[in-house]
């Protein structure tokens, strides 16, 4: 029930959002994220967005992963 | 591709970390995920296979409709039978068991009963349905309560007299001190709640270090992320440490969203809670503020509510389940008389129960 999918933004128009995920569009209210721009990814819930993904995060985890692999290798 | 999902799937990496996990494992240690969306992404994606021998987990309380009372849903199918109701919920409660009936057997009685995505797709329900009373059924931890919150302010800035809301939504902290306090539990670090997390903020968990001494990861939900929630977890024990790691940096900023806990400090009130398995709990439950009483059902239909009998006793043993101390395959009615088409309990129910999640991947 906690799902919360990451879907990026294509419209705004005040608190309403339109963003997709796979071609699929729903609408976001933006109320918890008035900041948030077209492009950004959120995590929408039961019609609202929960919080934005923060891009720089989402890459330092990944690259961290990956460089921990390849010293294991070495 | 679904962008920031399917690269914490990748096979290559989910090796890697599980091989690593291998390398610094202090022995068996039970953790506990605590929200039923990790239950249900374990079991799917197979995690358990990959952890290091002795390592288990176990399922906490985190599948709302699971924790929902048979009292909450005894009362909230009551409402149904009020003339004119139009009852709206989340479709994951349509088919759980009330003491005597359910949503779903309801419906094909003639009540009713509307499936929305959106707490403000009931609102929306109201409004085009004047002559309804619409009663939203408000389920859900801290990451659906803002949803509800905007629902109850778009309500009452319209002054929609036939929309309330019966709110049975929970929050996670106050159920965790209560289920640790217990004693009864025996884990050894918890893989906290993510989404839950973007809207309490990490910090409202230190006190599970600071008073269990337990070791705590927030944690998303593809495999990378699970599988560094317990690397968090194992590395914490191994060095006979105990904090609030978090492992969700890309949805779960530190501080929380400030704007979060003001809407639902401006909507909701913690009230006492009964919670499935696990009691009354104080302060763990959300009501409606007084400024929101015209759209709170349980004000407006207090009289109809006060007449629910209580609820049955039931051979479900969910509760148990809840706690983590029952494992779904060593009830004895899972997989005999309890199975998701003839489900004894919300846990068996729930896409995210425990034993749903046991039932669909991990039966043998």
């Amino acid at each position: 029930m906690c799902l919360a999918i990451p879907m990026r933004i294509v419209e705004i128009d005040g608190f309403l959002a339109v963003a997709e995920v796979d071609g699929v569009r729903r609408e976001a209210r933006l109320d918890l994220l008035p900041e948030a721009a077209v492009g950004d990814y959120i995590l929408v819930h039961a019609g609202l967005a929960i919080a934005t993904v923060d891009p720089e995060a989402a890459e330092e985890t990944l690259t961290v992963l990956r460089q921990l692999s390849y010293d294991e290798v070495q | 591709m679904m962008k920031y999902s399917e690269e914490y799937r990748d096979q290559e990496l989910v090796h890697k970390l599980s091989r690593r996990l291998r390398e610094f494992s202090p022995g068996p240690a039970t953790l506990m995920e605590v929200c039923g969306t990790h239950t249900m992404a374990v079991a799917r994606f197979g995690l358990k296979s990959l952890l290091p021998p002795g390592v288990k987990l176990v399922s906490g309380p985190g599948c709302p409709v699971c924790v929902t009372s048979q009292e909450d849903i005894d009362a909230f199918l009551a409402l149904g039978g009020m003339p004119g109701t139009l009852l709206a919920t989340f479709g994951d409660m349509m088919r759980v068991p009330g003491s005597l009936t359910s949503l779903e057997k309801e419906r094909a009685q003639g009540t009713e009963v509307r499936v929305v995505y959106s707490p403000l797709d009931a609102v929306a329900l109201a409004r085009e349905n004047p002559d309804r009373e619409v009663i939203f059924f408000g389920v859900g931890f801290e990451t659906t309560m803002p949803a509800t919150a905007v629902a109850a302010k778009a309500a009452a800035a319209e002054n929609l007299a036939n929309f309330s809301i019966f709110s049975v939504h929970k929050t996670m902290p106050a159920a965790l001190r209560a289920l640790l306090g217990s004693g009864e539990v025996k884990v050894a670090g918890l893989l906290l709640p993510g989404h839950v997390t973007t809207i309490t903020g990490p910090a409202a968990y230190n006190f599970i270090p600071q008073e269990f001494h337990l070791p705590c990861a927030v944690t998303g939900f593809e495999p990378v992320d699970i599988l560094l929630g317990v690397s968090s977890l194992l590395k914490q024990i191994t060095a006979g440490e105990a904090l609030v790691d978090n492992v969700y940096t890309r949805a779960v900023q530190t501080p929380a969203n400030p704007r979060a806990q003001a809407l639902l400090a401006e909507v909701f009130v913690p009230e006492d809670a009964v919670w499935r398995g696990l009691g009354v709990i104080p302060d763990s439950g959300a009501g409606l503020r007084e400024e929101y009483a015209p759209f709170d059902a349980k004000r407006r239909f207090a009289d109809r509510l006060a007449e629910t009998p209580p609820a049955k006793p039931t051979a479900c043993r969910c509760g148990e389940v809840l706690r983590g101390t029952l494992a779904p395959r060593d009830c004895s009615q899972f997989d005999r008389t309890c199975t998701p088409s003839q489900p004894l309990g919300p846990c068996m129910v729930s896409h995210e129960g425990a034993c749903a999640a046991v039932y669909k991947y991990e039966r043998r």
